[in-house]
C-alpha cells in the first residue's frame, strides 16, 4: 500500500450495521460478488452496543458510488450509510511498523519518528517498532520515508472518520446521508 | 405455554398463514417433522429438494403468497441453492427452512454439515442462523416480512437440531418485536419525481411503456392497464411480465428482447421515452447497452433503488411500489387535466380485465366513449401498426405443420395447445427454445398465468413449478411446456404429483436436442454440434411417464396434436405427459445475437428480404 490510499477516486463510507455475527462477511461478500474494490476497511463497535461501524474506503473507478451505496443498503443488517467527502471529514489512521535500525541509521529513524510525532513502542539490537497515528496522507508520507531504512513488517489499520465540526457552533456538520 | 423449538417453528408458520409447504425430511430437521403430523399445514413430499424449491416458486408466482420449503442440513440444504438463486433473480418470495447440525457441532465438519447461511448469502435477501429457540417466533415473522415486502425475494432460516429440541415459552410476535432497524422499503414515489415523469410523459411523441416483472409483484396490472389506456401509450411486456398487460389489447406490443417480436424490439429502439415500470434493463432486453434505445429519455420506476442507473441512466428515477407510483402518476395526470377521451381507449372484453384491477374509483375500461387516440401519438401508433403488419411472428406452417427435420413445428403445437385450453390456463416453462416459443405464441390475457425462470435460466424448472402452481391454484388448468433436455432434469417430481394427486399436464417439445444450444451452434459455430444431441427415444418418455403414475401419450403427426391435447384436458385425476416429436431444425426467430445492437435483429427468413429493403430504403 502506497500513497494511492488518498486517491481522488476513493470515497469514505461510514456504514452503521447491526452488531450481529456474519455482518462483515455479508458486506465483504457483496463487494466481491459485485466486483467492487475495497481500499481499506475498519470495523469496531459503535457507542451503541447494538451497532458496529464499518468505515470503508471504496474505489469508485470499479463502480459508481451510487451503485455501491444502494447495493450496500439492500443488506438487511445495514442501518445507515453516510458518505464522508474528504473535505467534510476528519480522517485518521494508525500505522505500526518494524524498521531495520542498525547503529548507523538508528538515530535517523528516531529523529524521523520525532518529526512526525510518532512513538517508538519496541526496541531490539537492530530493529525498532514504531507507531504513528494521523491523517492518511501523513501516514502515506511517513511510510514512504521509512521505507528507505528497510521495513521488516508494516501494518495499517485502515482509516476511521467522523464528520468535520462546524467552527461556529461546534456541532458536527451532517454527513451526507446517502441511503 | 412451553413448546419445543420445533413446535414453535411450526406454530409460527401457521401464524403466518402458511397452508402448504414443500420438502423432504432428514436427520437434522427430524424434530421439526414430528409436529407437522399435528399441524393444519399440508406438506408435499418431494423426490429431490430442488423440486421442493421450484414447487414453492411456482406456488408463489401464481398466488402472490410466499412459498415455503423445508429440508434437512448438508446436501438437503445445498440442493435448494438453485431455487434460492432462481428466486433471487426473479424476485420471488420464498422462505426456506433448513435443518442444521447441533450448535455444539457447527464448525467441526460434522455429518451432513454445510455452512448454508454462508453459502446462500449471495442468493438470498437475508438469512438467519437460529441459536436460541426463544428467537424462533420473531425470526419467522422477520423472515416472512423480509421475503414479502419491498422487492420480494428468498430468505433462509437455518435451525440447528438442538434448537429444535430445546424448549421455549411461546409468544405471538408483534410488529414491535421485529428487529430490523436497517430494513425500510420505500413504497410511495416522490411527488416531485412523479410530476417530472408526468411532464415527460405528456410531451413524448414516441413513448413506450416497458413493463417488467415488478408490475406483477406489485399487483399493478390493473393500474398499468389504466395508465396505458389513459395515455394511449403502447406497452411491451418482458419475459417476466407476460400477462401483466393483455396480449389481445390493441396497445400491447408483446415481448421485447433477444427473442422478442420485431415491433416490440424496434419500438424501444426508436422511442423518445421509455417508461420502465418494474423492469431492470436486463441484458436480454437491451442487447448492446450503448446502442439500446439511443434516442429515449428514461423514466425508471422500481421499488429497488439499486436498479436505478445500474445499466441505463434514468432521467427520472422513482423509487417505490409500482402500483402506488402508477396510481400517483394517474392522479397527477388528472391534475394536469389530461382529458379522458384523449386517451386511446380500446374495446376490451370485460372478462379479460385483470382480477386485480382496482374497482370503483376510476372509469372501468371498456365503458368510455369513442376511440380517439391522442393526436400527438397518431403518427407513432401508425408506425407501430405498420411494423406489426409487416413483421408479425411467423413460422412456416405449410407441409402439414411438419418441418424440415420431419417433426412437428413447435409453434404449431403451441398454437393448438393455446386454442384448446381456457384463456386463464397457467403455463409453466423450462428454459430454452420451448420457453421462447411458449412466450411468443401463447396469448397471455391474465396476470399470474405465466410461470418461468427468467433471470437465472434454470433448466428443469417447468415440471416442479407447474406442480407448485397447481397446488396454489387447483381451480385452474396447469400446463407445463417443457423441452426434452429440461424434462430429464426434474421429471422425477411427477412421482410426487401422482402420489399427491396433483393433475398437471406436461407438453414435452421433444426435438432430441438441447435445442437453444443447438441453435447457437448452427448459427454461430459453423454447425459444429458439440454435445447437444439427446435422442428422441432414450428415454422412452411415454413409458417413463407411465412408470411415474402419469398418463403418457406420444404425438408424431399434425393431425394427432389436437386430439391428444383434448384427451389430456379431459384427465383430471393424474398427471399427463405428451411427448410431441418436434422439428430439430426449427429455430427461434426473431433473434438479436448476443452482444450486438437491437437494430441488428434477425427476423424469420421469410421476412428477411423485406427487412433488408426497409434498411437500405432509409431508416424508418
Amino acid at each position: 500500500m502506497t500513497a494511492a490510499t488518498t486517491d481522488r477516486c476513493h470515497h469514505t463510507l461510514s456504514v452503521l450495521v447491526e452488531n450481529k455475527s456474519g455482518v462483515l462477511a455479508r458486506v465483504a461478500g457483496l463487494f466481491s460478488r459485485r466486483g467492487y474494490n475495497i481500499v481499506s476497511l475498519a470495523v469496531a463497535p459503535s457507542d451503541d452496543a447494538r451497532f458496529s461501524r464499518i468505515t470503508i474506503v471504496v474505489d469508485v473507478e470499479s463502480a459508481p458510488l451510487e451503485q455501491i451505496v444502494q447495493q450496500l443498503h439492500k443488506l438487511v443488517p445495514v442501518v445507515d450509510i453516510s458518505e464522508l467527502a474528504p473535505a467534510d471529514a476528519r480522517e485518521r489512521e494508525l500505522l505500526l511498523a518494524t524498521v531495520s535500525a542498525g547503529p548507523e541509521t538508528r538515530g535517523q529513524v528516531i529523529q524521523l519518528v520525532g518529526v512526525f510525532e510518532g512513538k517508538i513502542i519496541d526496541v531490539s539490537a537492530d530493529r525498532l517498532t514504531v507507531m504513528l497515528a494521523g491523517a492518511p496522507e501523513t501516514i502515506d508520507d511517513f511510510e514512504e520515508l521509512i521505507r528507505g531504512y528497510g521495513i521488516v513488517e508494516l501494518q495499517r489499520t485502515g482509516r476511521v472518520a467522523l464528520p468535520r465540526l462546524d467552527r461556529a457552533t461546534g456541532v458536527a456538520e451532517r454527513p451526507r446521508v446517502v441511503a | 405455554m412451553e413448546l419445543t423449538g420445533a413446535q414453535a417453528l411450526i406454530k409460527s408458520l401457521e401464524a403466518q398463514g402458511v397452508e402448504v409447504m414443500f420438502g423432504l425430511p432428514g436427520g437434522a430437521i427430524l424434530p421439526v417433522y414430528d409436529p407437522i403430523l399435528d399441524s393444519s399445514i399440508r406438506h408435499v413430499l418431494v423426490r429431490h429438494e430442488q423440486g421442493a424449491g421450484h414447487m414453492a416458486e411456482g406456488y408463489a408466482q401464481v398466488t402472490g403468497r410466499p412459498g415455503v420449503v423445508m429440508v434437512t442440513s448438508g446436501p438437503g440444504a445445498t440442493n435448494v441453492v438453485t431455487p434460492l438463486a432462481n428466486a433471487f433473480m426473479d424476485s420471488i418470495p420464498l422462505v426456506a427452512i433448513t435443518g442444521q447440525v447441533p450448535t455444539s457441532a457447527i464448525g467441526t465438519d460434522a455429518f451432513q454439515e454445510s455452512d448454508i447461511t454462508g453459502i446462500t448469502m449471495g442468493v438470498t435477501k437475508h438469512n438467519w442462523l437460529v441459536t436460541d429457540p426463544a428467537d424462533l417466533p420473531r425470526i419467522v415473522a422477520e423472515a416472512f416480512h423480509v421475503a414479502t415486502t419491498g422487492r420480494p425475494g428468498p430468505v433462509l432460516i437455518d435451525v440447528p437440531k438442538d434448537v429444535s429440541n430445546a424448549t421455549m415459552t411461546w409468544y405471538e410476535p408483534s410488529e414491535a418485536d421485529l428487529d430490523l432497524p436497517g430494513y425500510r422499503p420505500q413504497m410511495e414515489g416522490d411527488p416531485e419525481a412523479i410530476q417530472a415523469a408526468v411532464d415527460l410523459l405528456l410531451a413524448a411523441e414516441r413513448p413506450v411503456i416497458y413493463a417488467g416483472g415488478g408490475v406483477l409483484k406489485a399487483r399493478a396490472a390493473g393500474s398499468l392497464l389504466e395508465l396505458a389506456e389513459r395515455t394511449g401509450i403502447p406497452v411491451v411486456t418482458t419475459l417476466m411480465a407476460r400477462g401483466a398487460f393483455p396480449d389481445s389489447h390493441p396497445l400491447c406490443l408483446g415481448m421485447p428482447g433477444m427473442h422478442g417480436n420485431f415491433t416490440a424490439v424496434t419500438s424501444m429502439q426508436r422511442s423518445d421515452l421509455l417508461i420502465a415500470l418494474g423492469s431492470r434493463f436486463d441484458d436480454r432486453v437491451t442487447g448492446k447497452v450503448s446502442d439500446f434505445a439511443p434516442g429515449a429519455k428514461v423514466i425508471h420506476v422500481d421499488i429497488d433503488p439499486a436498479e436505478h442507473n445500474k445499466v441505463r441512466r434514468a432521467d427520472v428515477a422513482i423509487a417505490g411500489d409500482c402500483r402506488m407510483v402508477i396510481d400517483e402518476m394517474l392522479a397527477a395526470l388528472d391534475a394536469a387535466g389530461l382529458p379522458y377521451d384523449d386517451g386511446a381507449r380500446a374495446v376490451l372484453d370485460p372478462a379479460a380485465t385483470p382480477a386485480d384491477a382496482p374497482a370503483g374509483a376510476r372509469p372501468v375500461p371498456g365503458t368510455r366513449a369513442a376511440d380517439r387516440p391522442a393526436e400527438r401519438l397518431a403518427e407513432w401508433r401508425a408506425q407501430l401498426a405498420e411494423w406489426q403488419r409487416t413483421f408479425p411472428l411467423t413460422y412456416e406452417a405449410d407441409a402439414g405443420a411438419t418441418g424440415q427435420g420431419g417433426g412437428l413445428k413447435p409453434q404449431f403445437v403451441l398454437e393448438t395447445l393455446r386454442d384448446a385450453t381456457p384463456s386463464d390456463t397457467i403455463v409453466a416453462s423450462g428454459v430454452g427454445q420451448h420457453q421462447m416459443f411458449a412466450s411468443q405464441w401463447w396469448r397471455f390475457d391474465h396476470p399470474y398465468t405465466w410461470v418461468n425462470s427468467g433471470g437465472l435460466g434454470t433448466m428443469g424448472f417447468a415440471v416442479p413449478a407447474s406442480i407448485g402452481a397447481k397446488v396454489g391454484r387447483p381451480d385452474r388448468m396447469v400446463w407445463a411446456v417443457d423441452g426434452d433436455g429440461c424434462f430429464q432434469m426434474t421429471a422425477q417430481e411427477l412421482v410426487t404429483a401422482s402420489s399427491e394427486r396433483i393433475p398437471v399436464k406436461i407438453a414435452i417439445l421433444n426435438n432430441a436436442y438441447l435445442g437453444m444450444v443447438r441453435q447457437w451452434q448452427e448459427m454461430f459455430y459453423e454447425e459444429r454440434y458439440s454435445e447437444v444431441y439427446l435422442s428422441p427415444d432414450l428415454p422412452d418418455y411415454v413409458g417413463w411417464a407411465e412408470a411415474m403414475g402419469c398418463v403418457g401419450l406420444r404425438v408424431e403427426s399434425p393431425d394427432e396434436v389436437a386430439p391428444a391435447i383434448d384427451k389430456a384436458n379431459d384427465i383430471d385425476d393424474r398427471p399427463v405427459v405428451i411427448d410431441f416429436r418436434t422439428d430439430a431444425f426449427e429455430k427461434v426467430y426473431p433473434m438479436v445475437p448476443a452482444g450486438v445492437s437491437n437494430d441488428e435483429i434477425v427476423v424469420d427468413p421469410s421476412q428477411a428480404a423485406t427487412l433488408a429493403a426497409l434498411r437500405t430504403g432509409g431508416a424508418k
